[in-house]
Formats: structure tokens, sequence, C-alpha cells
């Protein structure tokens, strides 16, 4: 087989959801000042405190540089006077509250259901969608059906007109606006996202999810998503995301929160195809995202994370065990090729007594890319009788890539235990000749192995959700043979 | 014209020339056995045959339904009806035996211009495949060969054999350290496929299991050459005598 031309074909293998939505859109000027802090907060129609929390953020910012610990070297300097900070589909005037026909039909071609009837058709299930198109959050499904048992999945601007009581108790309280650079950076200009409320003892009734898409060109994406489970809920989040091709470098750089109330349980499952770039490196999404929650007495989260777009990921999904007996688990698939680069993994910073934490890490690279598992387990000095587990490996593809795993430990109880466990692998030629001699092509091959290597991870994603995954992971990788 | 014809093939793997000049030719049909001592090329021809990397031809050819095989790709060649089950069966972690097989069947009927199966169908196939090696239900559940034991791989690929229900089966050493219900399973095997269009190859150092297959036609792979051919009587001597009775 030619090795050359597989590699080849893989890298110019089409990213499906490419393409550009021709639509009227209403941008404010590129930059970024206070003037443009106020300018947001006032097309979005906000409270005096939202706005002060913004400027306050902004302020923050401008004192802080960007963090270059990552393992990245590819992540450019971010000029961030030359981003659009807010762009927005203009509405139809004769019909303000219809969703309109060129975004239904965006949403159609990436299979994201935004009428309730192609929900209740669809493969999806059941699936509460909240839409994000740009800087706006254009249709969310089942607000009505949700609403009967007290369940709040809305935008988030939304949320801060109708719920402002709800979205000021839960906002920055676990991602605080100077936590770090790009956190800063988001709660300053943030302009959409979804708002998430499981009233006490409820569990939602169907799973809940985002659908982030990027369209306007210079523009950068800031969505901010506020989830909070009350005492004894349960919900099924889940989350996806999607870019056209263009060569310019484009940014995304989101926060999401999430606090589990008292023996509440959260599911949050991403699977993350912003466009990756071209095969020689050009363009792709800066994918640079705080995502954090707090576990209280008995609660449980659990991080899920599918990622393979992006050309540079900076992403650490975290959980702050501050109950006893809470639980908490991080699942991650990142794959990279090409010149993609992504250091990625999570934080589990145990508080409480008797906290468990499970991190199973699965990185795969091939092309020239760069994969990094970077993850801290922390034992405070209360954390007694504590647990956490981390498994991290690494499948190499080809000879020019790198994986890397840089855990940090700190136990600061005596009775806590950390254990540790680190592979790499490469998927060998025997394998390959055995599926190519039942009849599979080279990239069928490593599509189907590195879905085996996966396999722990994607059985965690809700069922439509794996099934996606599963063919992105395919897509990404073929002909990507070492 | 023959299913398989192999004219003075030659052969090198890391630049030792293994096969020198090998003739052999399968008809529609046939089960040939190819005998040898350790070292002889036995498991090259095998290579050579399913197109592994790393096994170079250096000279003749090969046609296989009269198609030059030497420029066909592996899983073309599988497509084209040509089956291995291998020595040593490879281990593929959280890759189940269903969803392998799934996609290897469909593989296979999609280059054939053929419409793939629906999970009905192919679930049906999978149970009496299953029945036929006497694998039980949780057997379509595991991994491809992840901890299984020596007798249960063979078995699996003879599983996947009748799966994939090849022109031309070439079994390389399967029989070695089986006991004697394994054997008879991968005996069933190539019994089962035996019809006027299927044709086999055994690769074999003992009597055992051509005891139970009856070949048409045996070969004996001596340093690279085929040194003696003829009938069952061939495997009987070997057994008696040693290959050294052989020149």
């Amino acid at each position: 087989m030619d090795e050359h031309q597989l590699l080849k074909d893989i890298a110019e293998k089409e990213y499906g959801e490419g393409f550009v939505t021709d639509i009227r859109q209403e941008f404010i000027p590129k930059g970024l000042n206070e003037d443009i802090v106020r300018l947001i907060s006032s097309k979005k129609d906000e409270p005096e405190w939202l706005l002060e929390f913004r400027l306050d953020s902004f302020r923050k910012w401008q004192k802080m540089t960007p963090p270059r610990w990552g393992h990245l070297s590819r992540l450019p300097e971010i000029d961030f006077q030359d981003i659009i900070y807010y762009a927005a589909p203009k509405r139809d005037e004769d019909a303000p509250t219809e969703i309109d026909p060129e975004l239904k039909k965006t949403f159609d071609k990436l299979g994201i259901p935004v009428g309730e009837q192609e929900a209740l058709a669809g493969v999806r299930g059941t699936t509460a969608v909240d839409a994000v198109f740009d800087s706006v959050s254009v249709s969310t499904t089942f607000r009505k059906t949700l609403l009967e048992k007290g369940i709040i999945f809305c935008s988030f601007g939304e949320a801060v007109k109708e719920y402002p009581d709800l979205v000021r108790k839960y906002l920055a309280k676990v991602v605080p606006n100077g936590d770090n650079f790009y956190a800063a950076l988001n709660s300053a200009v943030f302009s959409d996202g979804s708002f998430c409320y499981i009233p006490k003892g409820v569990k939602c009734p169907m799973d809940l999810s985002s659908y982030f898409r990027i369209n306007a060109a210079g523009t950068g994406q800031f969505e901010r998503t506020l989830i909070v489970a009350d005492e004894g809920s349960s919900v099924s989040y889940m989350e996806g995301c999607t870019a056209p091709m263009r060569d310019e470098n484009q940014l995304h750089a989101a926060v999401v929160e999430i606090i589990v109330e008292k023996d509440a349980d959260v599911r949050y499952s991403t699977v993350q195809n912003w466009y990756p770039g071209d095969k020689d490196g050009r363009g792709g999404i800066l994918n640079l995202v705080t995502k954090r929650g707090i576990c209280k007495e008995g609660a449980h989260l659990s991080w899920t994370q599918v990622e393979t777009g992006s050309a540079i990921t900076w992403k650490y999904p975290s959980t702050i065990l501050q109950g006893d007996n809470s639980t908490s688990e991080f699942y991650s698939v990142a794959l990279t090729n090409n010149w993609q680069q992504a250091d990625t993994g999570t934080k589990m910073i145990h508080v409480g007594r008797n906290t468990r934490s499970r991190i199973i890490s699965k990185g795969i690279s091939a092309g020239h890319s760069e994969n990094s598992y970077r993850g801290m387990v922390r034992m405070l000095p209360g954390a007694a009788h504590s647990r956490n587990y981390s498994e991290c490996d690494s499948l190499l593809i080809g000879d020019k890539c790198g994986a890397h795993t840089f855990p940090f430990i700190v136990n600061q109880n005596p009775t806590a235990v950390v254990e540790h466990e680190a592979t790499t692998s490469k998927i060998s030629d025997d394998q390959l000749f055995y599926c190519n001699q039942r009849g599979l092509s080279p990239e069928e091959a490593v599509g189907l192995i590195v879905n085996g290597y996966a396999r722990e991870v994607l059985s965690r994603l809700p069922m439509e959700f794996a099934v996606e995954a599963q063919k992105l992971l395919s897509v990404n990788l073929e002909g990507a043979i070492g | 014209m023959k299913l398989l014809e192999i004219n003075d093939l030659h052969a090198s793997v890391e630049g030792k020339e293994i096969l020198k000049g090998v003739n052999l030719a399968i008809g529609e049909g046939e089960v040939h056995a190819v005998m040898g001592p350790n070292g002889a090329g036995k498991s090259t021809l095998g290579a050579v045959l399913t197109g592994r990397p790393g096994y170079v031809v250096t000279g003749g050819s090969i046609t296989f339904k009269g198609r030059n095989l030497l420029e066909m790709k592996p899983e073309e060649r599988a497509w084209a009806g040509i089956f291995m089950s291998f020595q040593y069966p490879i281990e593929i972690p959280g890759v189940s035996i269903t969803s392998f097989m799934k996609s290897a069947v469909n593989a296979r009927r999609k280059a054939l211009g053929k419409d793939e199966y629906t999970p009905a169908e192919f679930l049906k196939l999978m149970k009496e495949k299953m029945a036929f090696v006497k694998m039980k239900g949780e057997f379509a559940k595991r991994e491809v060969n992840v901890g299984f034991s020596g007798g249960e791989k063979k078995r699996n690929e003879i599983f996947q054999m009748a799966m994939l229900d090849p022109t031309l089966s070439i079994l390389d050493e399967t029989d070695s350290g089986l006991d004697v219900d394994a054997l008879k399973t991968v005996a069933d095997g190539v019994n089962a496929l035996r019809s006027p269009s299927k044709s086999a190859i055994v690769i074999t150092h003992y009597k055992r299991l051509l005891e139970m297959v009856t070949p048409d036609r045996v070969h004996v792979l001596r340093e690279g050459r085929i040194v003696a051919e003829g009938g069952f009587e061939l495997v009987e001597q070997i057994d008696n005598q040693g290959y050294d009775s052989i020149r």
C-alpha cells in the first residue's frame, strides 16, 4: 500500500460541516474596549448588574496575559482588536418570532432539529435543543414541555430577562470572572449560550443539548452555559459544535459552569467538531474553553468529551468535589490529525471527605499533530479517605506526531489514595493486515481499531451521540496509516 | 484455467530469498495440503498469496480466477474470495466480534456491488455460523481475540471463514496446538466449505488434520521449492519416515 497516498487522502478529506450560510447578519465594529462591552450589553438589553459584571471582567482581563504553559506551539498570538465580538442573524421584521428559513436549513443540514416536530420524528429521539448561531440563540425546543416540570431550559439571554435572580445567584460562582485570561475575556464579552435549571427532586425527562454554530467570518464565539441541578435532581446534557472552513483562525472562548447540588446528578457530554484547519494547518478554530463544575454533598458530575475538531484545543473540564461523598468522572477521547494540537485534560479537586474521582483519557495522534493530556488531581487536607484513579492512554498513528502526558498530583491527606496509569501504543502493521485480509480497506481498518481503542469512553455517551462520535473518529482519521 | 496458478514464484523477506521457484496449481473444488519442515517457506507462501506487507515477490507470477493477483491489494484479494486462517490471530481491543464481522462482511458486499446486509440478515448469519463452530451467544460480544485461548482463536478463524464464505481458503497451521475437539471444528469447517466451486490450501505439519479433511493433492515444500507431489501416501510417508525420506 502507498502510505504517502493514504496520508494525503486523509489530509484532503472534506470537512462535511464546512459550508457557509448566506444570511443577513448584524455586526458590531471590530475590536475590544469598554464601549464595545457596553454595546454588547445594550444589544442584549441587560440589567445594570450584568453590565457591571462585564466591565469588571474586562478590567481584570486587561491586566492579564494569555497563558503559555500549554504544549501548543501553533497557538498564534491573537490580535484581540482584530475580532468582531458580536454577530447576529437579522430578524425578519414582518415575522420577528419566526426562525429564519435559511437558519432552519442550516441546522437541518447539520442534523439538528430546531423544530419540535422534527425532533419528535428524528433519530435523535426527543432531545431538547438550544441552537446558537454565532452570537445568539436562535431557537430552543421543548421549553414549554419542560417548564411543566419546573425545568428551565432557554438561552442565556432569555434567562437574564426572565430569571434574573437565578442567574445572578449562580453566575461566576464556579468560574470567577478573573479565573484565567480566556474566562475573563468571555465574562466581558459573552453573547449567548444556554441556561438550564432542574428543580429539587426532578429527573429531567429528556436529554438537553446545545448546538453551537460559528458562521460569520472574522468573528469569535463566546458563549456561556450555566447548568444548575438542584437537590436530588438529575439531567443529561449534550453539546455539539461546527464551523465553516476558512483560511483564518477563529476564536472560540466559552465558559461552562455546572452547579450540582446535594445528591443531584449531571452528565455532561461534548462532541467537539469545530473546523480543524486544512491539511497544511491553515485556518481552524482556536478552542480555548473553561468548563468547571462543583459537586455538593453526595452529588455526581460526569464529563464525557470527544474532541475531534479545532486547530487548537485548550480545555480542562474540571470538578470541585466540595461535598462529602461526592463523585466525578472525566472520560475523554481527543483525536488530532494533520497540524492540529490539543492540550486537554481535567482537574479533580477533592475537598470533601470520601470523595471519588475517575479519569479515563484516550489520546489519538496522527499526521504532524501534537496531543497532550494535562491533568491535576488534588487531595486537600480535608479530603479524608478520598480516592482518584487515572488512566491516560495514547495511541500514535504514523511517526511525525506527538503524544504527551502531564499529570500533576498533590495529596495533602494521608488517608487519600491517588492512582495513575499511563500507556502509549501504536496501531500495529499486524492489526492492519489482519483487517485488510478480512476485506477492510486501510481507512476502514484504522477507523475500526481507533473506535475500539476509544470504546470505553464512547460507551459513556448517550446513544445517538455515540453513533455520531464513532463516525467522526473514522472520518477524521481515514487513511492515517502508521 | 485453474482457480489459482502459481508459476516459478520467488519471494524474499528482508532481502533473504525464501521461496525459490514455487509452482502450484489449484483447481476449483480442490483441497490441497502443503506440508514441510520448519523454515521451508510454508507461511511465506500464505503471506505472499494474501499480500502481506514485507513479503517481496522477486520473480514469477500468481493468477487467481485469471487475474494477476500480485497487482491486487490485500483487501481486493479478500473481496475476490481469498481468506487466510492466521497462524497467530491478532487481538483488536475494544472491537467486538460482531462489529468486526459486520464491517468485514459488508465491506466485501459493497466491493462486489451488493447491498449491505440489514441488521436482521446479519444477525441471522452470525447465529447460524456461531452454532456451526459451537460458539455460545456471548462470543459475539467478545473483543476480537482478546483473552482468547489458543483453541478459541482458531475456532474464531474458522468462524470468520464460514462467515465470509471464501472461494479459496488458506489455513496456515490452523491445527497446531489444538485439542481433539477444536481440531474437529477446524476439519468440519473445511469440509463444510467443500463444494465444486470452493477450494482450500491446508498448510500443516501433521497428519491429524489431513486425515479428517482428505486432501485431493499433497505438496511437500522444502527450502523454498516443491520437492514432491502426490496423494495421501505422501502424508503417510512423512508421518512414518520424516521429511528426510523425501528428496
